[in-house]
């Protein structure tokens, strides 16, 4: 059985990041022919000396005749250990939207730093940014160590730069490869060039980077989507709370509480197409059926009477806005969507805005703008069935929506009730 | 009855200090949390079919009949079984297409008891709304946008299914999920909503509409371990047989009153099976001599060449083909 692993990569266009992704591809035999064509034709008309693999993924006509890269791309390639899914994200353009967006669903990142530039400050950005989403493991791959003769020394000095900043933020899995993505050392094969480095190349790494336990198999959630009533003869009183369990673990006879009514009850049974099932963790999707018959709605929430989420109105949560037209501000007015809940709140105040720089805290701050992120309050015209997010990415975390354009304006991180 | 259980000391690590509760989950049944990456995905897709279903007011799913609207379809019927799939498919016919292809719709439809919208690439050339394209190379690909688009309008669909995954094309890669499309039906690449987490934002003014992509994360391949481990039939033609081919464009065509065999080109018998099913007029069969699933996944994980560079004209237009239909509508 072959597992899914979702990744992010960060940095900018000098680092190396397309020659890398390129890299992993081509190595895992995942760039066909025909792209490979269609990229040596491309950059052959651009003037360049070699293909360009950046045109792998800079698909969009913009992206082409500018030379940057616009939004987040998605790539896909397998190993037979597993299947990988690449959200390959800009870092300089819009970095911040744009590495939220990719990140947000990751189980790892990858940040890239240029040996011989060392720690940037966009290389702390990326960091944080990782850290603040909660992405469970981190890969500082210090790229282009042939410039710098493979030496261990330089690499060692990245390490401890990089380790007295991380120190400050929270990242739970930390791990250094010094690699070079031109001449491929360390990132499929270990290098000849480095036997001082005795870690994994960085495709083992991720190949066998332990991700099973970063699901919260503890807080049984699942927010309903649907109600099923098929209302045939043969599932005549059939009545299923249809949805995808957001974490923890259901299974038949476990007491369950619905949100908000309060009710409780006992899972009947739970059903797939496929079958029932005799449990239900997160990321499924399943149909659960209950004992009791309770008014139960779309937006309701689905746990257990001894752990419940945190319900409430009032809410504190790192918002990150996105949207370059307006700005965040005490008073404005949005629509808020949670799990499968979507509501109406108000920015009661706007705590501090963060620079993610020198991640200090400006509390004099009135306005979040584009790619700026700080501590706000929320209240919300109904209450909200919470997690923080650093429990629960799936209970923990909102977009806001501008409802004149309905836009997606914010992203929002739970901290907890206000 | 599936059998799922707990590793002991999986769950003892994640539950950090809250060991006492254990016992709890433990069952004596011993297998481990995990979901394959193709259950992954299953899940995935059901969670996008049923939040459309819940907040559109009118969705529709569009079917082809190709692989990709057959596992969409599928999926589609998981999310609601036992119920029903609460919205109509609808099919673009360019009237070019394989019988194989209808036949296939038709029985699927039925099976499902669903409703089948069929709009017509011919009905808006009869009306003369379209002008067919001339020459040996016509194509009525391009002419199914304006169909396309005209029957969204006509039946004020709001969200519409399709099968577009992401590793098929550059310009599909940066697509989002739910994908916003104008009231002229434009996608506007530069200018996406930001998408996060599971969270789908489907807003939309009258007259705009949202195309959602609940197969964006799966690949070629994927599907069709996906057809093998559901038991999934597909037309005929995704497998080898016998037919008469002529090469154009270094593409195989088959030899149909669609298309029009231009001089020098030479029709001959070989055996082929087509990766895409489409417009006969533009899509190409491949040298293929796998008869079976299996061996169709054999083929599609040792190939070089991805599935739309070996079969679809419609892209060899230009760099940049598929973006720029993509922005006037096209799935």
């Amino acid at each position: 059985m072959s597992e899914l692993l979702r990744f992010a990569t960060a940095g900018s266009v000098d680092d190396g990041k397309s020659t890398l992704i390129g890299r992993l591809l081509f190595d895992s035999k995942s760039i066909f022919e025909d792209q490979m064509a269609s990229v040596a034709d491309a950059s052959e008309r651009m003037g360049l000396e070699g293909p360009n693999l950046a045109l792998l993924t800079d698909g969009l006509r913009a992206e082409r005749e500018q030379g940057i890269t616009i939004d987040v791309a998605y790539r896909y390639f397998a190993t037979p250990k597993r299947k990988f899914i690449i959200a390959d994200t800009p870092g300089h353009v819009q970095y911040t939207r744009n590495m939220v967006t990719g990140a947000s669903t990751a189980d790892l990142a990858i940040v890239l730093i240029d040996a011989r530039k060392g720690v940037l400050e966009q290389s702390r950005r990326h960091a944080f940014i990782a850290s603040l989403l909660r992405i469970p493991h981190l890969v500082i791959a210090v790229n282009k160590m042939d410039l710098v003769d493979y030496s261990e020394d330089r690499f060692n000095e990245i390490v401890e730069e990089f380790g007295s900043f991380a120190a400050k933020l929270d990242i739970s899995d930390l791990t250094f490869i010094p690699l070079s993505a031109l001449n491929g050392d360390n990132v499929v094969t270990r290098s000849e060039h480095m036997t001082w480095f005795e870690g994994s190349s960085l495709l083992h790494h991720l190949e066998t980077v332990h991700i099973a336990s970063d699901r919260n198999l503890i807080d049984a959630r699942f927010p309903v989507q649907c109600v099923l009533r098929p209302q045939t003869e043969e599932f005549h009183d059939y009545r299923g709370y249809a949805g995808r369990v957001a974490s923890g673990v259901f299974r038949p006879g476990d007491e369950v509480m619905v949100l908000p009514s309060g009710f409780t009850t006992k899972i009947k049974r739970i059903d797939t197409f496929d079958g029932e099932v005799d449990g239900a963790f997160a990321p499924m999707s399943v149909t659960l059926l209950l004992e009791d018959e309770i008014d139960i709605s779309r937006g309701d929430m689905i746990c257990r009477p001894q752990n419940q989420p945190t319900s409430a109105q009032d809410i504190d949560a790192m918002v990150c806005w996105l949207a370059d037209e307006t700005v965040l501000s005490a008073g404005s007015k949005l629509s808020i969507k949670h799990t499968t809940r979507t509501a109406r709140a108000i920015v009661k105040n706007l705590k501090y805005r963060l620079d993610i720089n020198s991640l200090h805290r400006d509390e004099s701050a009135e306005t979040l703008q584009l790619n700026e992120m700080g501590r706000v309050s929320i209240r919300t015209t109904l209450p909200l069935f919470f997690d923080e997010y650093r429990r629960s990415r799936e209970t923990g975390s909102f977009i806001l929506i501008d409802e004149a354009t309905n836009a997606t304006v914010g992203a929002g991180m739970i901290l907890g009730e206000t | 009855m599936q059998c799922c259980g707990v590793v002991v000391a999986e769950l003892a690590k994640a539950r950090g200090t809250s060991l006492p509760f254990l016992p709890l989950f433990w069952n004596g049944c011993v297998v481990n949390y995990e979901l394959s990456h193709l259950k992954t995905l299953e899940s995935e897709s059901i969670h996008i079919i049923r939040e459309v279903a819940a907040e559109f007011e009118r969705p529709v799913l569009l079917f082809s009949g190709g692989k990709d609207s057959i596992v969409m379809l599928r999926l589609a019927e998981k999310a609601f079984w036992p119920a029903k799939i609460p919205f109509p498919v609808m099919h673009i016919d360019t009237g070019h297409n394989f019988e194989e292809v209808y036949e296939y719709r038709d029985r699927r439809v039925a099976e499902l008891g669903i409703k089948l919208v069929v709009a017509s690439v011919q009905d808006s050339i009869d009306s003369g709304k379209q002008v067919e394209q001339k020459g040996p190379r016509a194509s009525r690909n391009q002419l199914q946008t304006m169909t396309l688009l005209d029957a969204l309008e006509e039946h004020g669909f709001d969200a519409a299914f399709g099968g577009a995954r992401r590793d098929e094309e550059k310009a599909r890669s940066k697509e989002r999920v739910y994908s916003f499309r104008d009231e002229f039906g434009q996608w506007d690449p530069k200018n996406q909503r930001p998408e996060l987490w599971s969270l789908y934002n489907g807003r939309h003014l009258r007259g705009e509409h949202i195309r959602i992509f609940p197969l964006s994360n799966w690949t070629e391949l994927d599907i069709w371990q996906y057809i093998a481990e559901d038991g999934i039939e597909v037309p005929n033609i995704y497998y080898a047989h016998e037919r008469e081919v002529f090469e154009r464009d270094g593409m195989l065509l088959a030899v149909t009153e669609f298309v029009t065999v231009m001089e020098g080109e030479k029709p001959e018998t070989r055996t082929v099976r087509f990766r895409t099913v489409g417009d006969a007029s533009c899509t190409g069969a491949v040298e293929s001599d796998a008869r079976t699933v299996q061996q169709v996944i054999d083929e599609v994980s040792a190939t070089r060449v991805t599935e739309r560079g070996a079969t679809r004209a419609d892209d060899r237009a230009s760099e940049a083909a598929m973006e720029d239909r993509k922005r006037q509508g096209y799935f």
